[in-house]
């Protein structure tokens, strides 16, 4: 059975982080950490330490002994600083200790459930975390595939499909008219992956490519103020502002720190009817930014008239309480007015809903690019032998995609197979 | 009227119908084979050959079960070729060309001589029913057979339709009648069918051809068998040979493509992509100007060529007219021409893994029905549906295959969980442990479980027993000792001068060392016998990785000891998708491992799932 560990309370700059481990080597992994001997159950205080030696941070260790734990497995829990920065070396250290993985979804719950451990009525939440991970996937999907590591992943997708089919189709259709050694299409198109991989890997892009805040867009009618509102939020000047509608004609992004919680202000461009051609464009862009980011601020009266659906937890508030005599339920972005009470407003339905998925979900790739790479290494090096040992470069080559499938999606025999038959005229 | 008694009936003496009948037989159960014409048992419909790249570890997975397929096409084998010769074991696939003559008589002899096994000549025309228990069935001349279970393995019959150009007519294969009323049975358990379509090339007389500038293709020089059992080539042995299409034979179809029953448009089933029809070829890879055939003998004395690689549902006329235009074959004659047929299939996600129907107690179904091709994977289902009815009616647990112990495993678990969109062909690499699946270790593998259920005959269990002694001694002399890179070197040996003390299975784990590398480090290696050398290399060689996949097995296996009921009712549960619901109502996962294969479940979806089966548990407890 797996050691598995996760971030097990919310997000953002708490004050403390709770991240759970558990399984067999839990209480190992955590006495490592201390570089401590640490009690089958208890509480210590202990400086967390990396492989290397250096500080990690202060923190409560808690041991828990099997089968007296929540899940019945022994449980290790260190609660340390709860700043995003902390919470990452020390997820990352763990991810690289042996016979260690970051938890799947729900993975702790199941663990409890098949050691009897599990009040049967904390299962009901279980839909709930289906829902999260379900609209966690699909932002995940959106945010990797809108952006540059979504035309990397694409390419990764085909290209790994390409050399594995390759492959298997000298394996598999040997008395057939296929050529016999592929090795050196297969070894371009591995290594080019490989490079990636290790780009990615070392770079810090993928940090930025790979949201790990919320997204909090605010729409409204052109010159609505949305653009002073965003500059008065984040305290510089980021959008242009002007008394023209239609300023805005890109979707602005700031991302800025809002009371613990990492958030991504998204300034979109006013939503009207228009015939200027290239703020169409920003105005479709506009909306489906809106769509889908976690939380909108309408900035009108009326949220009907925006063409953007109103979701239950979303926040309306009056635009330019400056030129109002009733300054109930209004900001402005101009003289401060409504803004405390903003800020206020977002945090609370963001806190409610913080979840570990963006460190884990950084963390994961991390740990899925590093794997991949490793197992495309030794495909490569198997492939120098040439088609004698392809049987051990395809079982590598399929370790590499198993790795990667949270990145490039699931890759099944399947999508082999139709590569190999659209490639090839197969069939005696 | 005439009545009988038995504990299993198969239905059909195809592929599939003979060694379901043989599996249950050799499981003690009373078992009657069913088939129109006793001529029937053995015939091979298609192409005169058995095995290849995962159809040939199937035919080894059968042999370990004891079934018949093995050792039949090890008597009635005339050209043994072992495919990836030179790669690995894990991918090395055993085949051979078939005497369609000997195949039958072999395999007809066998059934003969199979104690516990009837031949009933006759034409089934119903189920009889006991509620919504299937019961027996009812023949043309209105006699009841009377059983437990009933095993139906009606191949293409469902629905059948052949055509040839655009002449069409009801049939299942070539000169059968089309079991109508029995499908009309069927539609009464609502099953979702599937169409789905196949077809042959037409049939030449090897005289008629001009041998003399074809190139030709031998056997390899030593024959490897299917059978652990089979030690030597019986029958004689030939070649084939190869020609090829060219720009004119091109012409000639593409010119008659509209004639095509596939183009012309009469044909609505899905065909198989890795057995293109000579039209698809030219269609669908036009830049290739020419397609490999081989001519295939159909016997030793039988001078009928099965030319692979130009099925065709072209009119007879323009059959002879491009086969005409192919080298060697300017004066062929067509013994039979080639034929297109379309048939229904069952999705197979409605059977469970023992290939029983749940909405049909007692009914099992296997082979061509179940949306597969082939000789091998029609008959390795029989071998589950068999053992699995023998056992039911004894009263005994059902035998589970799984994809960690056997391509019989992965083939269940592919069609049940995630049914067919082509004929269902094997191939390699549908096994995720592909490198643990072997066709050389098919009897480690499954010969143990066939002696505990007890389909295997003395005779093999003791020649099993006796090799696998052999085996873990040699293994454990291997083993008992370990030595210093150093020492290694001595005998010539190369590996990293790490530091590391080794033993021998560790020592021949690397690749480019053999057994006998080892003999001057361990003297006592130099008495084990051959064959125990080769096999122990064998296992040796991918130990590393299989080591890594053990982690992932035992998951699978975990999971897949957590089982669903059938009945299991997936809109109830609160928190899952309308989709997710919708695709495991359909897929009907036996147990938790299945599920978690279904397209689109979640680890999350699958946590909820236990939890309502965990209460369920408590519930029936309390």
């Amino acid at each position: 059975m797996d050691t598995i560990f996760a971030l097990a309370s919310a997000q953002g700059k708490a004050g403390v982080a709770v991240i759970r481990l558990s399984g067999p080597l839990a209480h190992s992994a955590a006495a490592n950490l201390t570089g401590s001997v640490l009690p089958p159950r208890g509480m210590r205080v202990r400086t967390l330490h990396a492989g290397d030696g250096s500080r990690l941070d202060d923190g409560l260790v808690l041991t828990f002994r099997a089968p007296a734990s929540f899940t019945g497995e022994d449980v290790a829990e260190l609660q340390i600083h709860g700043s995003t920065a902390a919470v990452n070396v020390v997820m990352q250290c763990l991810s690289e200790a042996d016979g260690l993985r970051l938890a799947e979804p729900g993975e702790f719950t199941r663990r409890a459930l098949e050691n009897g451990k599990m009040d049967l009525t904390q299962v009901e939440g279980l839909a709930d975390l289906i829902d999260a991970e379900t609209e966690a996937q699909r932002k995940q999907a959106q945010t990797i595939l809108a952006g540059e590591l979504g035309t990397l992943a694409e390419r990764w997708r085909r290209d790994l499909i390409r050399a594995a089919s390759l492959l298997e189709a000298v394996i598999d259709f040997a008395d057939e008219e296929v050529p016999t050694d592929v090795t050196p299409e297969v070894r371009d198109l591995v290594t080019g992956v490989m490079q990636d991989l290790q780009r990615e890997a070392e770079g810090v892009q993928i940090a930025e490519r790979i949201r790990t805040g919320f997204e909090v867009a605010i729409v409204g009618l052109p010159n609505a103020g949305k653009s002073t509102l965003l500059n008065a939020l984040a305290g510089r000047k980021a959008a242009i502002t002007s008394e023209y509608a239609g300023t805005t004609r890109d979707v602005i992004e700031v991302r800025m720190d809002l009371a613990g919680l990492p958030v991504t202000l998204l300034d979109t461009a006013g939503l009207r009817e228009t015939e200027d051609y290239v703020e169409n464009l920003g105005i479709e862009l506009a909306r489906k930014r809106a769509e889908d980011a976690d939380l909108r601020v309408f900035l009108t009266e009326n949220p009907s008239e925006l063409g953007v659906s109103m979701l239950s937890e979303d926040i309306q508030v009056l635009p330019k309480s400056d030129l109002r005599e009733d300054t109930e339920g209004g900001i402005s972005g101009k003289t401060g007015q409504g803004i405390d009470h903003l800020i206020n407003h977002i945090s609370r339905v963001l806190g409610v809903r913080s979840t570990s998925h963006g460190i884990a979900t950084r963390e994961r790739h991390r740990v899925a690019l590093n794997n991949a790479n490793t197992s495309l290494a030794s495909a490569l090096a198997v492939l120098e032998s040439g088609p004698d040992l392809y049987d051990i470069a395809a079982e590598e080559m399929r370790t590499a995609i198993r790795a990667l499938e949270a990145l490039v999606g699931r890759i099944g025999v399947e999508d082999l197979l139709d590569e190999i038959f659209s490639s090839f005229c197969l069939g005696k | 009227m005439k009545h009988s008694k038995f504990d299993v009936i198969v239905i059909g003496a195809g592929h599939a119908g003979t060694e379901a009948a043989h599996a249950a037989a050799r499981m003690g159960a009373e078992t009657a084979l069913v088939t129109l014409s006793a001529s029937d048992i053995g015939v091979m419909s298609c192409n005169p050959a058995i095995g290849g790249l995962g159809k040939g570890h199937l035919v080894r997975e059968i042999d370990a079960l004891d079934g018949v397929m093995g050792r039949v096409a090890d008597r009635a084998g005339i050209q043994f070729r072992l495919l990836n010769r030179r790669k690995g074991p894990a991918v090395q696939g055993p085949r051979t060309q078939v005497d369609r003559a000997l195949y039958r008589a072999e395999m007809q002899r066998e059934t003969h001589e199979q104690e516990n096994l009837s031949v009933v000549i006759g034409e089934v025309v119903d189920f009889l029913m006991d509620g919504s228990r299937v019961c027996g069935v009812k023949l043309v001349d209105k006699s009841e057979l009377h059983a437990s279970a009933v095993i139906l393995t009606s191949g293409t019959f469902l629905r059948g339709v052949i055509h040839i150009g655009d002449v069409s007519r009801p049939g299942g294969r070539m000169g059968d009648r089309p079991s109508v009323k029995l499908a009309e049975r069927l539609d009464g358990f609502n099953l979702p069918l599937g169409r789905l379509k196949t077809g042959t090339p037409p049939r030449l007389d090897g005289r008629t051809i001009d041998w003399s500038d074809l190139e030709r293709q031998d056997g390899d020089e030593d024959p490897t068998l299917f059978s652990f059992l089979s030690t030597s080539v019986v029958a004689p042995q030939i070649s084939c040979g190869i020609t090829h299409t060219n720009a004119r034979t091109h012409e000639i179809i593409e010119k008659n493509l509209s004639r095509s029953a596939m183009y012309g448009g009469h044909i609505d089933g899905v065909g198989p992509r890795y057995c293109p029809s000579i039209e698809d070829k030219i269609v669908r890879f036009a830049d290739k100007d020419s397609h490999q055939i081989f001519l295939e003998p159909e016997g030793v004395n039988d001078h009928t060529i099965y030319p692979n690689g130009i099925s065709t549902s072209l009119p007879q006329d323009v059959q002879q007219k491009y086969v005409r235009s192919i080298k060697g074959l300017e004066a062929a004659e067509i013994l039979q021409p080639g034929y297109a047929i379309e048939y229904d299939y069952v999705d197979p996600r409605v059977l469970t893994s023992s290939l029983s129907l749940p909405e049909a107690p007692g009914l099992y179904l296997a082979g061509q029905i179940n949306g597969t091709t082939g000789y091998e994977e029609a008959a390795a289902q029989g071998m589950v549906a068999g053992l699995n009815a023998a056992l039911a009616v004894s009263g005994r647990e059902p035998i589970h295959f799984t994809r960690a112990d056997s391509y019989i495993g992965v083939m269940i678990d592919d069609l049940t969980t995630r049914g067919v969109v082509e004929p269902y062909r094997m191939f390699t690499s549908r096994a995720e442990f592909r490198l643990s699946l072997r066709a050389d270790n098919a009897d480690q593998r499954l010969t143990p479980l066939g002696i505990d259920i007890g389909c295997v005959s003395e005779n093999r269990k003791s020649s099993f027993c006796n090799k696998m002694e052999k085996l873990t001694a040699a293994k454990s002399t291997l083993s008992e000792k370990t030595y210093t890179p150093k020492e290694v070197r001595s005998i010539g040996i190369t590996i990293n001068q790490d530091g590391n003390r080794r033993n021998g299975m560790a020592i021949l784990a690397f690749p480019d060392v053999s057994f006998d590398d080892l003999v001057p480090l361990i003297p006592n290696l130099a008495t084990v016998d051959l064959d125990i050398r080769q096999q122990v290399e064998r296992d040796a060689l991918y130990a590393n990785y299989i080591a890594r996949q053990q982690k992932d097995v035992e998951a699978m296996k975990r999971d897949e000891s957590y089982e669903i009921p059938q009945d299991f009712d997936y809109f109830t549960l609160e928190g899952l998708s309308s989709e997710m619901k919708q695709k495991l109502s359909q897929a009907r996962p036996a147990n938790i491992g299945q599920a978690g294969r279904v397209e689109g479940v979640t680890p999350a979806a699958l946590t909820l799932l236990l939890a309502r089966l965990r209460r369920g548990q408590r519930l029936r407890k309390a």
